[in-house]
């Protein structure tokens, strides 16, 4: 009996063994990138071409690779607000629209209702990089040409199918008394919306914002090629004059630096909101 | 799902006098944006397709030209090649990461969440980032792979891995697994969490062993899971452009430009603004049609009991 048990015992502690031993090493694999590009980004000048072997900074603390960030462009200063406007205004618009939208899909009867659902969503099918030649030519008709605000209505577009979809769930998730009472005392349209169905949908905003915020922090082709002066880039593209270098030198301490900075906002974002961000992921996927 | 469709049903019946136009208003801001940045440039792009379109000066119509010119274009045929193949490759290599961490996530164990939550952290940076983060990583002189792998003997002397097609190919394909692979893994997870618990206990009981219950329960009820992970994966790697721009720029010999790429330099460093709409449209119209095998493909999943 007492065998029994101590084999069981041992079984059950080579089992924990194993599991945290492969744990360990997948979160080795999945943390370590990340672990050594922060680390030498803290490495000072004289340091910063030689590998990271270690990766940490050995004759002390040093910000020399954030002032090479800052000397590319317009100054790193600018680019982040760049990044920051295209995001914040990503993030308020789609939530604007797609609060909007999925009210109306969810509690209104109109002609071509289903038709016109399946429409925004069919845009997923759709690759936007497919149709980037003739956003440019009609951003530049509307006067949005190389402007934040041209990019920023794009990824609004983008985002659309997703928030739409998930904003409509939302709101089909709230009990109709709710509303009904709220009518009576005399709260209508856009009031009752704002006033009392909005807290109850804080849960479908979040998702939607956060992956707005995401996906426009961290979009790459379409501000590539709509955006086509400096001072409008936004992190990724500044990125790609850090990465061509100057006068064929890289300055590989920049290169680790903006890695940072573009990717602990994303980092912070996702940490703070994760249950809302994998929310949205299983709708995405049961869907 | 289920319940929250049945309710909005019975809902929608009772407010049926809430009818008429004004719930397009609210709609209203949705589809003008759809509208003008999506409907509008598609129907643009087929119209530009027709034209020699430069970028200065006046379009002219030439028909299907740019369509026949495809077929003859050796450099396109190259570009989807080489994009059906590293789609081909990333693919597998997601899915042998992402299914066994699926499985070992899987079951609630001290710290799994932790590890989960790790292993899902480069999911949410940039295809951007993480390229300048690799790139820098797999440099020759001041990355970390060359010198590391010199360092401990696998290597003599420092080899630059992206000088050569097979090692930066391999290069970017870790860098995309370890940048995706989290992601699909969340996915197949929800697809095992779906898998009623007293089935497997049913087959432990019958006596079934790992594998036979792996291959012969876990495997079919995950059809429609791992149907929508590998659709997800291929739509996604057939649009692959960051990584070949930000990396390789186009990788030695020019022979790592994606179909994506390919559009990109005939748009807009060749300017050929018709010609590149043309092939816009067929990678439109190849997407289109995976997505319709997709939707083929999950419900004949459905059907399945």
């Amino acid at each position: 009996m007492r065998i029994r048990r101590e084999i069981r015992a041992r079984k059950a502690l080579r089992d924990r063994i194993a599991y945290h031993g492969i744990g360990i090493g997948a979160a080795f694999f999945f943390l370590a990138p990340f672990a050594v590009s922060f680390l030498a980004s803290f490495r000072p000048n004289s340091e910063s071409g030689r590998p990271p072997l270690p990766p940490w900074p050995l004759s002390g603390l040093s910000f020399d690779a954030y002032r090479a960030l800052d000397s590319f462009g317009s100054g790193i200063w600018q680019h982040m607000f760049n990044s920051l406007v295209v995001s914040i205004g990503t993030v308020v618009l789609t939530v604007a629209v797609s609060v909007l939208a999925g009210y109306g899909f969810s509690r209104y009867r109109f002609p071509f209702k289903n038709a016109l659902f399946v429409l925004i969503i069919a845009t997923l099918m759709i690759p936007f990089q497919s149709i980037l030649t003739p956003l440019f030519i009609i951003l530049a008709r509307l006067g949005l040409n190389n402007s934040l605000l041209g990019l920023m209505l794009v990824y609004v577009t983008l985002q659309l199918p997703f928030s739409v979809f998930m904003m409509r769930n939302a709101f089909d998730a709230v009990p109709k008394e709710i509303e009904e009472a709220a009518r009576i005392d005399g709260a209508r349209d856009l009031r009752l919306l704002v006033r009392v169905l909005l807290p109850l949908v804080m849960p479908g905003i979040a998702t939607v914002s956060i992956f707005a915020f995401l996906n426009a922090w961290n979009e790459f082709f379409a501000a590539l090629v709509l955006l086509s002066s400096n001072d409008n880039y936004t992190l990724p593209v500044l990125m790609t004059a850090v990465r061509a270098g100057r006068l064929g030198a890289i300055n590989w301490g920049a290169v680790e630096a903006g890695v940072a900075v573009m990717v602990v906002p994303c980092l912070f974002v996702f940490l703070l909101l994760q249950r809302y961000y994998m929310r949205g992921l299983m709708a995405g996927a049961v869907k | 799902m289920m319940t929250s469709s049945l309710t909005s049903t019975t809902r929608r019946s009772r407010l049926k006098r809430k009818s008429g136009w004004r719930g397009l208003v609210y709609i209203a801001p949705a589809m003008g944006l759809v509208t003008i940045f999506f409907v509008l440039p598609v129907l643009f792009t087929l119209w530009m397709s027709l034209h020699k379109w430069p970028l200065l000066g006046e379009p002219a119509w030439i028909g299907l030209r740019n369509y026949t010119r495809m077929f003859t274009d050796a450099r396109f045929f190259n570009a989807l090649g080489f994009t059906a193949h590293y789609t081909l490759i990333v693919t597998i290599a997601i899915f042998a990461v992402a299914f066994p961490l699926a499985l070992f996530v899987e079951k609630q164990r001290p710290l799994v969440s932790l590890y989960r939550t790790i292993v899902f952290l480069p999911v949410v940076v940039g295809l951007a980032s993480a390229s300048l983060l690799w790139v820098w990583l797999a440099n020759v002189d001041s990355g970390l792979f060359a010198p590391l792998f010199d360092m401990l003997g696998l290597t003599a002397g420092r080899i630059n891995l992206l000088a050569k097609f097979d090692t930066a190919f391999m290069t970017i394909i870790v860098m995309v697994v370890w940048k995706i692979a989290g992601f699909t893994m969340i996915i197949l997870l929800t697809g095992l969490q779906a898998i009623p618990t007293e089935l497997t206990e049913a087959a432990r009981i019958d006596g079934a062993g790992g594998w036979q219950r792996f291959r012969h329960l876990t495997l079919p009820l995950m059809r429609r899971t791992m149907a929508l992970a590998l659709i997800l994966s291929v739509t996604g790697s057939i649009l692959a452009f960051d990584q070949f721009y930000i990396m390789t720029s186009g990788g030695p010999q020019n022979k790592m430009i994606s179909v994506v790429y390919y559009i990109f330099n005939q748009s807009f460093v060749s300017f050929n603004l018709g010609y590149g709409a043309a092939l816009s449209i067929a990678l439109l119209l190849i997407l289109v049609t995976l997505s319709v095998v997709q939707l083929w493909l999950l419900k004949v999943g459905d059907e399945r009991p």
